[in-house]
This record gives structure tokens, sequence and C-alpha cells, in this order.
């Protein structure tokens, strides 16, 4: 696997913003490699232009400098080749939970019979059985979630963009959520490119988490996770998963019994 | 931290204490009252108070007119209103009134509404070209369009046609700065999920900008429906031939007040139709839309 290119390259992508106080520097050069199915998390302060690498890497901002690759191919400035899932839900009211998510395969002209024929046994098994025909105001905020990811993941993409997707949820709902994205990535093996505020959960999701810093937004570290999958929910009191936390935690220029700031930075 | 604090508290203290003896006299003493509840009458005693009252005003209006108590000549009298009710239905032109006004108002509701929401909507598609529009729209906004009206008459004459105008003139602007707003309220992350889903700027107008304004541009039917006959009312007493506007023109310049009163009867009766039509409407499309 690690023969061949990387599923999704960042290659010394800059962006600097012309701001009326003068030039400023969002992104210094960032290159990030991916392979096929690994789950990536980007965790970092606010402002360290986490957002603005995921626009970039789906095709709504031009970045000053350098290429996005996909599958080694030059992606850079198109849009359509990422599944990308903003902070917000953005479910239109006025489709159904189903109509919402085929959304993505109706813009590629799939037809509407079969989209949502393909998205309806997806529904049913990824825990939205009962709520497809009932508008988005009817779901809690968990529910919105999971439709908004599964709006992402039926747009048949093979690298997904999630930008802090659990940010808004309580801690319960959050829990239950991310063991529901980790059987959603087993199922279906996509490359995640995952945001997160929060440093337990980006260990406890990931293959590898990218550090950043900010002024200007950079990788200050990469901390592969080697812990065993599928993961339990007991292994964030282990050694090696505290050893990993403590070191993301120094990164960020906290200690570890502020981990709590952390998590409500966003 | 309470230490420092407690001679102030014991000073509000004592102030309340001595507002409250002050009110109520007895020291000590609280009001207390039971909760003023109020009856609802039955829906049939309503109707009937209302019943009761149109009945008595027209009984009094009627006895006022036979004593000359109410000078007749300026004021009518019931009866005479239901005589010439009558012949405005039998013999009169009341059918022709009714139709033409109807028509203009209709026509001009139509393509106002209609016109305007595209405008509105149309500033989507350019930043440039709505910040080079937008002043002329506002400016279009703050004239008075019935102060327009005479010119409107005089340049589309007086058929139907000059009636339209100006209850399109009317109608066209609200819809126009409706739509747009619903346009300017649209979240730019919404057009950026579609835009990260590989959509086209038609794609996003059709199935994001028209959808999310709708809501908007519904809101509006009911102000249109009721601009666009004030509209047609004002072209039909600049000039016209026909309509419920020129019949109360033509009745209060030969002093036929019976009929003013016959033609204002018979324009609110029309007035409460088409806008009950138009609320029916809002409320079909409101369930249809889903927002």
């Amino acid at each position: 696997m690690s023969s061949s290119a990387p599923k999704l390259c960042v290659a010394d992508v800059s962006m600097t913003f012309k701001t009326p106080t003068g030039a400023f520097h969002a992104l210094a050069p960032v290159t990030l490699s991916i392979p096929q199915g690994r789950f990536v998390s980007l965790i970092g302060p606010s402002g360290c232009g986490k957002s603005t690498i995921f626009n970039i890497i789906a095709g709504l901002l031009e970045p000053t400098g350098g290429r996005v690759l996909i599958d080694g191919a030059d992606a850079t400035g198109t849009i359509g080749r990422v599944g990308y899932m903003l902070q917000k839900d953005l479910l239109l009211p006025w489709r159904t939970v189903l109509d919402n998510t085929i959304l993505g395969m109706e813009i590629q002209h799939v037809p509407l019979r079969a989209a949502r024929e393909r998205a309806l046994p997806l529904l049913h098994r990824y825990g939205l059985a009962g709520f497809e025909y009932l508008y988005p105001n009817a779901l809690s905020g968990g529910m919105r979630q999971r439709a908004a990811l599964l709006r992402t993941l039926l747009f048949d993409t093979d690298v997904i963009l999630l930008d802090e997707p659990f940010g808004a949820l309580d801690a319960q709902t959050k829990l239950k959520m991310q063991e529901w994205l980790m059987q959603l990535w087993s199922d279906f093996s996509k490359t995640v490119l995952f945001v997160t505020h929060d440093v337990e959960e980006a260990i406890y999701l990931s293959d590898e988490v990218y550090v950043m810093g900010t002024r200007p937004g950079r990788i200050i570290a990469t901390i592969p996770v080697p812990l065993a999958r599928p993961r339990i929910r007991g292994s964030v009191l282990g050694p090696e998963f505290l050893a990993i936390k403590e070191r993301c935690l120094d990164l960020l220029h906290l200690d570890p019994t502020a981990s709590e700031a952390v998590n409500e930075a966003a | 931290m309470t230490v420092p604090d407690t001679p102030t508290v014991g000073a509000i203290a004592r102030l309340d204490r001595a507002q409250t003896e002050s009110e109520t006299s007895k020291p000590g003493a609280r009001l207390v009252r039971r909760l003023p509840v109020q009856k609802d009458w039955p829906t049939w005693a309503l109707i009937a108070a209302q019943i009761g009252i149109l009945v008595g005003a027209l009984s009094l209006w009627e006895i006022g007119a036979r004593t000359g108590w109410i000078d007749a000549f300026f004021w009518s009298q019931p009866s005479a209103i239901a005589q010439t009710m009558t012949i405005f239905f039998t013999t009169g032109d009341a059918w022709t009134d009714i139709s033409f006004t109807f028509r203009s108002t209709i026509f001009g509701f139509l393509l106002g509404t209609t016109a305007g929401s595209l405008l509105g909507l149309s500033f989507w598609w350019s930043r440039n070209y709505a910040a080079i529009v937008q002043p002329y729209i506002i400016c279009l906004e703050s004239i008075p369009k019935l102060a327009l009206a005479p010119l409107i008459i005089l340049v589309f004459g007086i058929g139907l046609v000059s009636k339209v105008a100006v209850a399109t003139a009317l109608t066209l602007v609200v819809s126009t700065l409706t739509a747009y707003a619903g346009v300017k309220a649209l979240d730019a992350d919404s057009e950026k999920l579609f835009y990260s889903l590989g959509a086209s700027r038609l794609q996003v107008f059709r199935k994001l900008v028209v959808p999310f304004c709708l809501p908007w541009i519904i809101s509006v039917l009911r102000v249109n429906i009721g601009l666009a006959l004030t509209g047609a009312i004002v072209g039909e007493f600049i000039a016209s031939q026909h309509g419920l506007g020129r019949a109360i023109l033509y009745a209060g310049q030969t002093y036929d007040i019976a009929l003013v009163w016959v033609a204002v009867l018979v324009l609110s009766t029309l007035a409460v139709v088409m806008y009950a039509a138009v609320s029916c409407l809002e409320s079909m499309l409101r369930k249809g839309v889903r927002q």
C-alpha cells in the first residue's frame, strides 16, 4: 500500500489573504500525505488554518502556492472531488431526510429513483430508520449529524473531510457518534481527514494526528497512534493513550490537567 | 465575601419593610387575590352580539334618516341603499364593473409579484449587478407610486392596461425587495456545501436559492393583493369607463350617495373574497414548501 501514490497529498500549500491592513499569512507551506483508507485528524488552536486547508482541498479556495493531489493527479481548485462536511449540518429544511442525503448524487445527475434506492438501505442500517420521510426540524442534533454524514458518504468520493462534526453535540451523544463513525469508516474504507478541538477524540479515532501551530498556520508535529483496532472506550485510560495525549497537549502548550479547556475551546 | 456586604443588605431589608408598611398599612400583611379569570362566551353568543350591533346601527341610521335627525342627502339611508343595490345588480353595470376591477387587480397582482420576485432572485447571480441596480430599486421604493398614476394612465390609455400597470407598479417593488431580502439571508455555508458537491451555478440557484427564498416570496402575497386592488381603484379614479372605482367616483360627483355606499360595499366584498383566496393559496403553498 505504501508503495503506491498517497490517496490525498497536500503539497507545500500556502495561503495568504489580502486584508485592508496588509497581507495575512493564514498558512505557511503545509504538506500532508495520506494513504488510502487512513483516518487522520488535525488538531490545533483556533485560527490555525484548519478550515482553510479543508476549503483548499475541497476546491472552494485557490491556494496562493502549492498543489492538492488526489491519486497523484492535480486537483487544485476543482470542486466535487471530495466529500466535505462542514461544522453545521446544513440540512435543507424543505427536503425530507432521505432527499437531503441524496443531494450529492442528485447534483451529480444520478436519477432520483436510483439515488433513493441506494440511500434507503444505508439510512436503515445506520440509525435513521423511521426518519427517512421526516423533515430535518423533527430530528435531534445527533440525528441531524448522522443525516449530514450519510449525505457526505453517499456523495461517493474516496476522500472525506469532516470539519468538527461533533463539536456542537453533548458529551453523551458525542461518544455515541464516535462509535457510529468508526463503524461507518470500517464499513466503507474511506480516507478521512478529521478536524476537532477535542484531543481525546482525535487520538481515539485516528491512525495519525497532525498537530498544528498558529501564525502562520503550519504543522508542528505528526503523531502516529499505534493503538490496535477495533478500539474500545476503555483504551482512553491506558498508559499508551495517555502518553500520546500528553504529547499532543504539550505541543499545544497546555498541560494534561487543562484538557477540559481544549475540549471547550470550540 | 459576605461580611463586608452585610450592612448594605440590612439597609435594603429595612428600606423594603418601610415601603411595605407604608403601602399596606398593616405590617406584615400580604395582599392575596384570586387569579382574575375571564369566562369565554359561547360562539353563538359572540355571533349574536356581532349581528346585534350591526342591526342596531342600521336601525338607528334608518330611524335617524326618517325623523330628519340625520341628513339623508349626505348620508343616504339603509333602505335606499338596499334599493339601489337591487337596481345596480339587476339593471345596472354591477357585473361589468366587478369583472373589470377584478381583472385589473388579478393581472396586476400576478404580473407585479412574478416579475418582482424574479427580479429580486436575479440579484443572486451577480454581486456587481446587484450593487449597480440596488440604488434604483430603493429610489423606486421611495417614490409614492400612486403619484405616478396620472402619468401611467396618460401612457397606457383609459382601458384595462393602464389599471393593470398601476397595480403592477405598486406590487412589483415590494416583491423585488422581499425576494432580495431572502437572497441576502442565504447562508454562505449552504452555498459552500453545494459547491463542494460539484454543483453548477444553475443547480445552486434551482435547488437552493429558489426554495430558500420561496417563503419570503409567499409572505408578500397577501400584502400584494391589497396593493393591487388599491392600484386598480386609483387608476379607475383618474380615468376609466368601467370598474367599481369609477362607479364610486361617478356616484359621488352626481350626489348619488346610495350608489357610493353600494359600490363601496361591493368593493369591500371583492377585497375580502380575494384576500381570503390568497390566504388560502398562501397556506397551500406553505404546506407545499414545508418551511
